[in-house]
């Protein structure tokens, strides 16, 4: 009987296709949305997360000047630079600290062959790729003699594609300012960082290198560093605070006049922003679904008020309340099921070009899936049943009035 | 086909049990002003075998005697029996399956369903009766046969003409194998000719299958197709006599 019932209610949604059509759209575009938005969302909270951790887990930068978040923003450029010195002493002295290198950049022009491109250099040392985690497709780091002032560098993907294209850069020299530096590594390609900035466009050189050609001073601008395993960046930062106002005198009562920024605070800040969002279009989504789940309502409504003559007849010649309801449950599940299955592959195909556009990761939610699949087959379900409950206990005669 | 309800066939009907007991039913609309009275203590027997037609004015409960007879609808007060068994103590679901089993309704209205073929509809008691789906279909196509609509059989109702929609009913109405068929105007939308033929089949079914007929007319030339006449006025029944073929 209950296979009976199936074909029943399989041959009246045949019966009546504008109206199957548009309870099953009700539930396509419901389910669908859901789970395009859903996507979409999650793709971009681990592209975020991806973003930072390319920074470097554990990185931590000194930079002098007080950076503040808001108005009136910072007063970097008055600030008192570091010096070689500071690094030594925090290698010294700050045990919860395992890399400190100074960092200084620059914007200028790179040439090769004739080539000219406008990039960024950067003086180091080589604990710079270990606390940004950055390693060498090719080549090499700086050796010690080389860190002492020699004109070598390490350039990124881009820099090498804008100067020489898929060429072996390396022991090509490239001419940066007045100096002629050979190229002794290439780094792994980092790809864009979360504001867009394409990390691979850069050059790298050591500190003494770019201090003595390039910046013509030994001013340290920024430090980097890496917390030690083991200890929180919170410890760090607070050992670092007390060791910079030492060597620079600030008197207690008095605000900092350097800063220590931390990836995983830009990493917690970000993903609470990724979070609203992701929250945001649920909820938009979740709007949608419900949008879907009243269209489906009405329909049922609508039909159940259409065919209660329908319920007269069958009730006229010998169908029992029972499976007059059975057969617009089932018809209810059927509907729901198909708009389900079309909505999830349609929600599915919309999250993925969705992804590909924002060039997101693609991250369909199972969880997701269901609860909007299982929600609108409720919906259907719900808003089949009841009417066509109260079809069915009135007197067949009355049914058939309508 | 004349009536011949004289001889032995006659005679049987007269002395059987009846099917169809009916003792002082009402049935009344609303309540206080507005009350209507569309039964107002209405009784007779109803004997297996007989073609009874049912005249009166309109408004005077024709089709309400006829709906509770068929159990499509519940009367106020009074007895109902069906082969002996007080309807009135039926739950809905016993109800549906004693027009299951017994019955055969046609309507003035035909009321098939729209965009399901002839066949399909034919089929739809059987269903109910739990047949395979050969068996049905070999059914329905004996009951379209019967009627002459073996060849319409896939047609869908708004491809039917009146009468052809009111004969894809009667086949609905006889595929179940019903001990009663109640018929409401089951011509009332026909011309002469088609109202013939119906009323030729009906009389078929009467004299053939030994089914019990009620049937509500307007028309003294098909009531005249039955053997018993009922004429109602205001809810009650003002004569009961054999019909002028019959007598
Ligand atoms: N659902 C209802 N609600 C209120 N009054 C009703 C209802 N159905 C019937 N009636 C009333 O009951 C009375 C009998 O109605 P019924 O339909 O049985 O008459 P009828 O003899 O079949 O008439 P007709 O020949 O016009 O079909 C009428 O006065 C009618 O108005
Ligand atoms: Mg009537």
């Amino acid at each position: 009987m209950l296979w009976e019932t199936v074909k029943l209610s399989v041959q009246s949604i045949l019966r009546n296709p504008m109206r199957s059509f548009l309870t099953v759209l009700g539930v396509v575009i419901g389910v669908a949305a859901v789970i395009a938005m859903v996507t979409v969302g999650n793709g971009s909270s681990a592209q975020v997360t991806s973003d930072v951790e390319s920074l470097g887990a554990n990185l931590l930068t000194l930079q002098p000047g007080q950076s503040r978040m808001g108005p009136g923003s910072s007063d970097g450029g008055a600030a008192r630079p570091f010096a070689l010195s500071d690094v030594d002493a925090i290698l010294d002295q700050v045990n919860s600290v395992s890399v400190a290198v100074p960092t200084g950049t620059q914007s200028i022009v790179a040439v090769f062959e004739g080539e000219n491109y406008q990039t960024t250099v950067t003086g180091t040392q080589n604990g710079y790729f270990e606390a940004r985690d950055w390693g060498l497709s090719a080549g090499r780091l700086f050796s010690s003699a080389e860190e002492k002032g020699k004109s070598v560098c390490i350039i990124g993907e881009t820099v090498r594609d804008e100067l020489m294209g898929r060429a072996d850069p390396i022991g090509q020299k490239i001419r940066i300012e007045s100096l002629n530096c050979t190229v002794i590594g290439l780094l792994e390609v980092k790809g864009a960082n979360t504001f867009g900035m394409d990390q691979d466009d850069t050059v790298i050189m050591p500190f003494k290198t770019f201090a003595r050609r390039i910046a013509g001073s030994t001013d340290v601008s920024s430090i980097t560093l890496s917390v030690r395993d083991g200890y929180s960046s919170d410890r760090a930062i607070d050992d670092l605070t007390a060791l910079m106002r030492e060597i620079r005198r600030i008197d207690p009562g008095e605000d900092d006049d350097f800063s220590v920024r931390d990836t995983a605070q830009i990493a917690a800040m970000l993903s609470s922003v990724t979070s609203v969002l992701t929250g945001l279009l649920s909820a938009v989504a979740a709007v949608s679904l419900l949008v879907g789940g009243i269209g489906i309502m009405n329909i049922m409504l609508v039909s159940v008020t259409e065919r209660t003559r329908e319920i007269g007849i069958r009730m006229a010649v010998g169908a029992q309340a029972s499976q007059v309801l059975l057969q617009f449950l089932v018809e209810a599940i059927v509907l729901s099921t198909l708009g389900g299955l079309l909505g999830i592959a349609l929600g599915l195909a919309m999250g993925a070009v969705g992804s590909a556009m924002l060039n997101v990761p693609f991250i369909p939610d199972a969880g997701t899936i269901a609860l909007a699949f299982g929600f609108s087959g409720m919906v259907g379900v719900v808003f089949g049943y009841f009417p066509a409950r109260a079809a069915a206990r009135l007197d067949p005669i009355e049914a058939l009035r309508h | 086909m004349p009536v011949d309800p004289s001889g032995d066939r006659a005679a049987k009907i007269a002395t059987d049990p009846p099917l169809i007991e009916v003792r002082d039913i009402t049935r009344i609309y609303g309540t206080g002003e507005a009350e209507v009275r569309a039964l107002d203590g209405v009784s007779f027997d109803i004997r297996p075998g007989e073609f009874v037609s049912v005249m009166g004015p309109s408004g005077s409960g024709k089709s309400t005697a006829l709906n509770v007879l068929g159990c499509l609808d519940s009367p106020t007060s009074g007895h109902y029996l069906f082969n002996g068994v007080e309807v009135g103590g039926l739950d809905g679901d016993q109800r549906a399956l004693l027009r299951r089993h017994y019955l055969g309704f046609i309507f003035q209205g035909y009321n098939l369903l729209p965009r399901t073929t002839a066949l399909q509809n034919v089929e739809l008691p059987l269903i109910y009766k739990g047949m395979s789906r050969e068996e049905r279909e070999t059914r329905a196509i004996a009951a379209l046969d019967k009627v002459g609509l073996a060849q319409r059989a896939h047609h869908d109702p708004s491809q039917l003409s009146g009468g052809q929609q009111q004969r894809v009913a009667i086949a609905r109405a006889l595929a179940g194998d019903p001990q009663v068929i109640l018929a409401d105007e089951p011509t009332g939308n026909l011309d002469t000719k088609r109202s013939v033929e119906i009323m030729e089949l009906m009389v078929e079914l009467n004299q053939s299958d030994g089914i019990t007929i009620v049937m509500v007319t307007h028309e003294d030339d098909m009531a005249e197709f039955g053997s018993r006449l009922i004429w109602m006025v205001d809810g009650k029944v003002e004569s009961d006599r054999p019909t002028k073929r019959a007598a």
